[in-house]
């Protein structure tokens, strides 16, 4: 069976839960494959509507997972009018935006009952820091419940309304997130029979260094 | 006594021994592994055990589940930093003499996961390790071998001098720090008393 197209999704959305607001985010590679990127504020009410509509009946989650986004300074080129020699010319100028980054949780959506899918739908944070909760989806799909644990865990969305939110693979205490772009790992020697670079550097500080005869 | 007239009165029926030949035969040949398997290298430990590998047949074929009871500590599989003190707590729970076999690349480097955030480059940085074992992991042959290795390092270790075993010697330690979480790594990273960085092969 065939699911309706994003675009359907999305208008369907807007009728049922007023003031959702879907958004579809382009996937410029080859898979071209589109997701749904959803509001916090109407998350959970968006999920059960998914999960509940007759014709999507999007009942089985089958994969939760993060990623991290950095800050980017995208460039752009702006047309810009300008007087130049007294003459009023369209110029293009280059223009810096400085995008925030943010956190993403990105769920893959299935239906065993219509046999099609997937769907995939996100949720993003505010930024990387203090901003970091999104709406947990655990209450409507209960297999969620882990992998929004194992993305707390190592990215450090804090999922509000998660039944148990603890840490599942690293220990309670431990400070960082390790899938984060910037997390930076212990420095524990590891044995290279021939290092270079950066390796070597970090070897060689494991070695005092031998007074010379 | 030396090697020829022992070897003549064995050929008139008159057997002769050590004391120390005897203890460590004994020794040898009742070594009791500690039941405990942390990945995939543990499901060939368990096939060892097996009828076709048949470890009993070197007389390690009680696996015991209590350290209490046991002599060795086969470390099979990946030993992930949350699991690393948990390990050494089991080893100080043995009571001497113990001695640990190394199975598989994870137990002796961190093997396929040695660049992750949470598993520990070998299980070497907190307790001394008798026999490493290479592989991926190691056939049940290699673990035999290795066992082998272990008995012939038992029957040669002298029960007095300098180089007499552990549990002989009042002054060497029995138990090891247990490391702790810390907030980025295992706090310490490693016992300096067992293990040091190896030795840089290649300076630039
Ligand atoms: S060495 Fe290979 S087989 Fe053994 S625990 Fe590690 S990954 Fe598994």
């Amino acid at each position: 069976m065939v699911m309706e197209t994003l675009e359907q999704i999305k208008a369907r959305i807007e009728n049922a839960i007023s003031g959702a607001k879907p958004e579809i985010i382009p996937n410029e590679s080859p898979s071209a494959q589109r997701s749904l990127l959803l509001d916090p504020a109407h998350a959970v009410e968006v999920a059960k509507f998914l999960r509940d509509d007759s014709q999507l009946r999007l009942d089985y989650c089958s994969n939760v997972t993060g990623v991290d986004w950095l800050d980017l300074i995208i460039k752009e080129k702006v047309k810009v009018k300008k007087v130049v020699e007294g003459v009023e010319k369209e110029v293009e100028e280059p223009v810096e935006r400085k995008r925030p980054g943010y956190l993403e949780a990105v769920y893959h959506l299935y239906s065993m009952a219509l046999k099609h899918g997937p769907l995939i739908i996100r949720l993003r944070t505010e930024n990387r820091a203090d901003k970091n909760h999104v709406p947990s989806l655990t209450p409507v799909w209960r297999g969620a419940e882990f992998q929004e644990r194992e993305i707390y865990d190592l990215y450090g969305i804090i999922f509000d309304g998660h039944p148990d939110l603890r840490r599942i693979l690293m220990w309670e205490g431990f400070a960082d997130h390790p899938m984060r772009k910037d997390y930076v790992e212990p420095d524990d020697y590891e044995y290279e029979p021939t290092p270079h670079d950066e390796v070597l550097e970090k070897t060689k500080q494991h070695h005092s260094p031998e007074p010379k005869p | 006594m030396n090697e020829g007239l022992r070897s003549e009165l064995s050929k008139q029926g008159i057997f002769t021994t050590t004391l120390g030949d005897l203890y460590n035969w004994g020794r040898k040949n009742s070594v009791w592994p500690l039941q405990f398997g942390l990945a995939c290298c543990a499901i060939e430990m368990i096939a060892t055990t097996m009828a076709r590998y048949d470890l009993a047949r070197f007389g390690a074929e009680v696996f015991r589940p209590s350290p209490r009871q046991a002599d060795l500590m086969i470390v099979a599989g990946t030993v992930t930093k949350k699991m690393a003190p948990q390990v050494v707590r089991l080893y100080n729970q043995m009571p001497e003499p113990k001695y640990v076999i190394a199975m598989g690349a994870c137990a002796i480097s961190g093997g396929p996961f040695k660049q992750g955030y949470n598993v520990l480059k070998g299980i070497d940085r907190f307790i001394p390790v008798d026999v490493h074992i290479p592989g991926c992991p190691p056939r049940p042959e290699a673990l035999i071998h290795a066992f082998m290795t272990l008995q012939k390092k038992i029957e040669t270790q002298q029960l007095t001098g300098v180089n007499r075993p552990r549990h002989l010697d009042a002054e060497a330690p029995s138990e090891f720090p247990v490391p702790k979480f810390g907030g980025h790594d295992l706090e310490p990273p490693n016992n300096p008393a067992v293990w040091h960085a190896p030795k840089l092969v290649r300076e630039p």
